[in-house]
């Protein structure tokens, strides 16, 4: 059998994958799958799968358009991605979470952390579920047309994003424009 | 600095004495993590690297889950060295490949290592023999609860812990058992078993993951999902899966003595045979008859020969480790040669007592 990604090799490496529910097998040969990144230590990156590198189509991601932009902490281009399958900082993942989202969700089939959380991070973590309940709630005052609440609950979100911005607890980022993208 | 001859003279921290470790050969968790404001190794500069390198040693070397580790940088290690850390499950063969600015620390009896500046900044990995993932995850986050006192982590309320590859980010956490499961193959049940996990979303592999998947009935399961679920359930479900598999292997086991004994003595009998006899003995076919040594011992059929010896040889057969012990570079061929005369004084010396 050849190895699925040069077509020159012999595949001496064959790995049982899960792509959204079903199962498939990758071959391919040891050069090859050292230099994707599938080493032993691990299974196989299912990235590089979904973005085709396994030869059989893949996910699409982004748009010609998006594939030009690029991180602004990094620098790194969306295309560079689509290329390797990793990102070049962990701000890539603010930067592209749109083009991110869908692959996350076939990848994980979940898209929120529910694990362990870093003491340091556990207020943030705090504040930025209060963020989200007090979005829903000033979405409710609204519909209801209940503006008087709607300016009370824009005020504790407007002090909830100020101390999210502290600078000993700037670690949000991430969750703090997808907050920005509702308003 | 890491003395691999040191290393050699213990068994690694997968294959460490074990009694009830016929089916699972070993338990692994292991736990990728990034600092914030670094750009990935992968990306970033070889300076920034270095950088990385030099300041996560520190805190890596006060941590007290290490206790004293040993350690050393990529740089300083010969091809030759690396290839042993990855034979014994140290390092990964991406992270043999680097060089300046990436590291591995580790403690003495190999339970727990980490590699600095793989894919990720930070690759912790808690190992013992048997199954024991709960013990490992706890192990892995005591170490990286230390560390997190000394190093603000690249997190996401939302998304968890950010990975250089999003296959990773969420819990960063990977969990793998090692399962011997001669009797499902001979039974030919396992391919109906690796797609049941496949469905599951578990990942299957080789144990080395070079060579065929089915190199001496060795199979690694893990987990492929690491977000949206804790990493106590990561480690418990897959523990609960590993079980169902080893009833399946004592299940297949307990039929093959029933219809087919004959069969399986005689594998075990020519696994015997060629092992105490053979000159020439490849890695992949050492492996496979010492897996057939295995069986044998599990089910009564060797008494001669213990596990302990024929898992130790797993390891001592494998190229890095068969080129350490004879203190030389050695070519395949002669590789071949120089295993099949360790594998035969060895198995001879333990039938004869
Ligand atoms: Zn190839
Ligand atoms: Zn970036």
């Amino acid at each position: 059998m050849l190895c699925e990604l040069c077509k020159k090799k012999e595949a001496t490496i064959h790995l049982t994958q899960v792509l959204d529910g079903s199962v498939k097998k990758v071959h391919m040969c040891e050069e090859c799958s050292e230099k994707s990144g599938f080493d032993a230590q691990g299974p196989t990156s299912i990235t590089d799968i979904l973005l085709g590198m396994g030869g059989e189509g893949g996910l699409t991601i982004g748009t010609q358009k998006s594939l030009g932009r690029s991180c602004p902490k990094c620098q790194m281009k969306l295309s560079s991605f689509k290329k390797s399958g990793r990102f070049g900082c962990p701000d890539c993942y603010d930067a592209f979470k749109d083009e991110l989202a869908p692959l996350l969700k076939v990848m994980h089939r979940k898209d929120v952390h529910i694990g362990k959380i870093p003491s340091r991070e556990s207020a943030m973590v705090q504040r930025s579920a209060e963020l989200s309940s007090l979005e829903k709630e000033l979405n409710d005052a609204v519909k209801t047309e209940n503006y008087e609440e709607a300016a009370r609950i824009r005020d504790r979100i407007k002090e909830c994003k100020l101390a999210m911005k502290e600078p000993e607890d700037s670690g949000g980022d991430y969750n703090e424009s997808t907050s920005n993208d509702k308003d | 600095m890491i003395k691999i001859d040191e290393l050699l003279k213990q068994s690694g921290g997968w294959l460490a004495p074990g009694d009830d470790n016929a089916v699972v050969i070993s338990s692994r968790v292991r736990l990728a993590r990034n600092l914030k404001d670094c750009a990935f190794p992968g990306w970033a500069g070889e300076e920034e690297c270095e950088r990385i390198w030099s300041d996560l040693l520190p805190v890596l070397r006060s941590c007290k889950s290490l206790s004293k580790p040993l350690y050393s940088g990529l740089v300083d290690m010969s091809v030759l060295d690396k290839q042993v850390l990855f034979e014994r499950h140290l390092i990964s063969r991406e992270h043999a490949n680097k060089k300046k600015g990436s590291g591995i620390v580790l403690r003495r009896d190999e339970n727990m290592s980490v590699m600095v500046n793989e894919e990720d900044h930070l690759r912790m990995q808690a190992m013992r023999p048997g199954l024991e993932l709960t013990t490992c995850w706890d192990k892995v986050n005591e170490l990286d609860s230390e560390i997190e006192q000394q190093v603000r982590y690249a997190f996401s309320p939302k998304i968890g812990y950010l990975t250089a590859c999003p296959s990773n980010v969420g819990t960063g956490m990977r969990a793998s058992a090692m399962l011997n499961v001669p009797g499902l193959v001979l039974m030919n049940e396992i391919n109906a078993v690796v797609k049941g996990m496949a469905k599951i979303g578990l990942a299957i592999r080789g144990l080395w993951g070079e060579g065929s998947e089915a190199a001496g009935n060795m199979f690694q399961v893990s987990n492929q999902m690491t977000l949206g679920e804790k990493e106590e359930d990561i480690a418990e479900n897959l523990e609960q899966i590993v079980l169902e598999i080893v009833e399946h292997e004592k299940n297949a086991r307990a039929r093959l003595t029933e219809t087919q004994e004959n069969l399986i003595r005689d594998h075990v009998g020519r696994a015997v045979g060629i092992l105490s006899e053979a000159y020439i003995l490849s890695s992949k076919e050492a492996l496979d008859l010492l897996s057939d040594l295995r069986l044998g011992i599990d089910m009564g059929i060797l008494t001669s020969v213990n596990r302990r010896t024929v898992d130790y040889l797993i390891l001592l057969t494998q190229p890095g480790h068969l080129q350490k012990i004879e203190g030389r570079k050695l070519k395949t061929k002669e590789r071949d040669s120089v295993r099949a005369r360790l594998v035969r004084e060895r198995i001879r010396t333990a039938i004869k007592k």
